[in-house]
């Protein structure tokens, strides 16, 4: 990317920066849902580890490991789509999309964004986590950062996949930015196997990169062991998806300039 | 333009009415926004100077959501000045200004266009203010050109006395039967 190219993404970076900087109650947002999740599945997993011996204390982990470890999916996904919404929302669209700002460029300052977002969402829950119920996920070693970077990228292309479909059907898909990525927790297998789904619905989640993410999670706690295909399975998901996430974006969005709705897309 | 229309947006700004800036950042923050997004160099000295034309020292720490409707539309000049630029495109720039700021807004407009050869592309439904900015009118009627020309070609046209009396014998051409 050329210098002016950065210094245009580092604009919009900024442009959030300052908004976050001196509203406590955003920043406390990001925190908030990352930690009441924690707190709800650290004590579930206590309560079941003490109160049934059968169970390996192992599970406990693997449920607190999951709970952050889907957070950084979920805060990535709402980090993109949330700070495309406050420009929607701040009516600002009109005035970043007659600016030489790139498409490329607005994805690059909203992916930014988010990095920072998810980092500060989670870190008090990581904390927490560590001080309550003994689970450091930095136990996870390396793999805890291609597991994280994995998650990213899944979050990523959701959110891509959200805006384009804020492109096309305007602020009315504003719902999608809260919710897309719960509605998949279900078959995203994070706190079980694929195995455990109906026949029918195993395919569906062996299309999603996160059942193969926390599958490789899972086989860290319990074997003390990578399973690399299903960390290369992953990998490849989430470009495959990627990709297509973009192309639909493009689309949408050069859709969306051509029909003059990318003013208009607020109302 | 259809060839590298990014290229061209960097010579190009905009101001509208119906287009807010973030309310929410400073005025400051908002033209350091817009002065990365648009590449100027030495920055700070751009908003000051910016700050100094369109009187905005007292407000640079100034929420934007905070501003009255006359000190929102300076700051919104102001951000479409930021980058120099050559084709201005203005969208209703006086719309519910009182007539002290609109007459403001237009002094501005006259003095940029003068000292920097710029063009300006004006969209108004005020024919006091087309008499007075523009030399070149398209008069639209239903998102169709119907006229063209001068505004005291089209005076004289139509036989009126202002750009107000031709508006408005364009926009009932055809009603009265």
């Amino acid at each position: 990317m050329s210098a002016p190219g950065l210094r245009r993404v580092w604009g919009l970076i900024y442009r959030h920066l300052c908004l976050y900087r001196r509203s406590w109650p955003r920043l406390l947002e990001l925190a908030y849902w990352p930690t009441l999740e924690l707190l709800i599945w650290g004590f579930t997993a206590q309560f079941v580890i003490h109160g049934q011996t059968s169970m390996p204390v192992k599970a406990g982990g693997a449920l607190i490991g999951g709970v952050l470890l889907w957070e950084v999916a979920l805060r990535a996904q709402m980090g993109v789509t949330i700070s495309f919404l406050e420009e929607i929302w701040s009516r600002n669209l009109g005035h970043v999309f007659v600016s030489p700002l790139r498409p490329r460029e607005l994805i690059f300052a909203l992916l930014g964004v988010s990095v920072m977002r998810t980092v500060i969402g989670l870190a008090p829950a990581t904390a927490i986590a560590f001080l309550l119920y003994a689970f450091n996920l930095f136990a996870l070693g390396p793999a805890l950062l291609l597991f994280f970077l994995n998650l990213l990228l899944m979050g990523w292309w959701m959110s891509l996949g959200v805006i384009a479909l804020l492109f096309r059907y305007g602020a009315s898909a504003e719902a999608l930015a809260w919710t897309l990525a719960f509605g998949v927790t279900p078959i995203a297998c994070v706190f079980y196997p694929v195995s455990v789904l109906p026949v029918w619905l195993r395919p569906v989640a062996q299309i999603l990169p996160a059942s193969h993410i926390f599958g490789g999670m899972r086989s860290v706690l319990y074997h003390n062991a990578m399973n690399w295909p299903q960390l290369a399975a992953a990998f490849c998901l989430n470009l495959i998806w990627m990709v297509g996430a973009t192309l639909v974006f493009a689309a949408q969005f050069r859709a969306a300039r051509v029909n003059g709705a990318l003013i208009s897309i607020g109302e | 333009m259809a060839r590298d229309r990014f290229a061209a947006l960097a010579r190009m700004n905009y101001s509208s009415p119906y287009v807010a800036l973030p309310m929410r950042l400073t005025v400051a923050e908002n033209l350091a926004v817009y002065g990365h997004l648009y590449n100027v160099p030495k920055l700070r000295h751009r908003i000051a100077e910016l700050a100094h034309e369109f009187d905005l020292e007292t407000l640079l720490k100034r929420r934007a959501g905070a501003l009255s409707a006359g000190q929102k539309t300076r700051v919104a000049l102001a951000k479409a000045l930021i980058n120099r630029p050559e084709l201005l495109l203005l969208d209703e720039p006086t719309a519910s200004l009182d007539p002290d700021t609109a007459d403001y807004v237009r002094g501005r407009l006259e003095a940029y266009r003068a000292e920097s050869g710029a063009a300006i592309l004006l969209a108004s439904h005020n024919m006091a203010e087309v008499e007075r900015l523009c030399s070149d009118v398209l008069m639209m009627k239903q998102g169709k050109i119907v006229d063209r020309g001068a505004p005291d070609a089209l005076i004289a046209r139509y036989g009126r006395d202002d750009l107000e009396q031709v508006f408005l014998a364009i926009a009932r051409a055809g009603k009265a039967a």
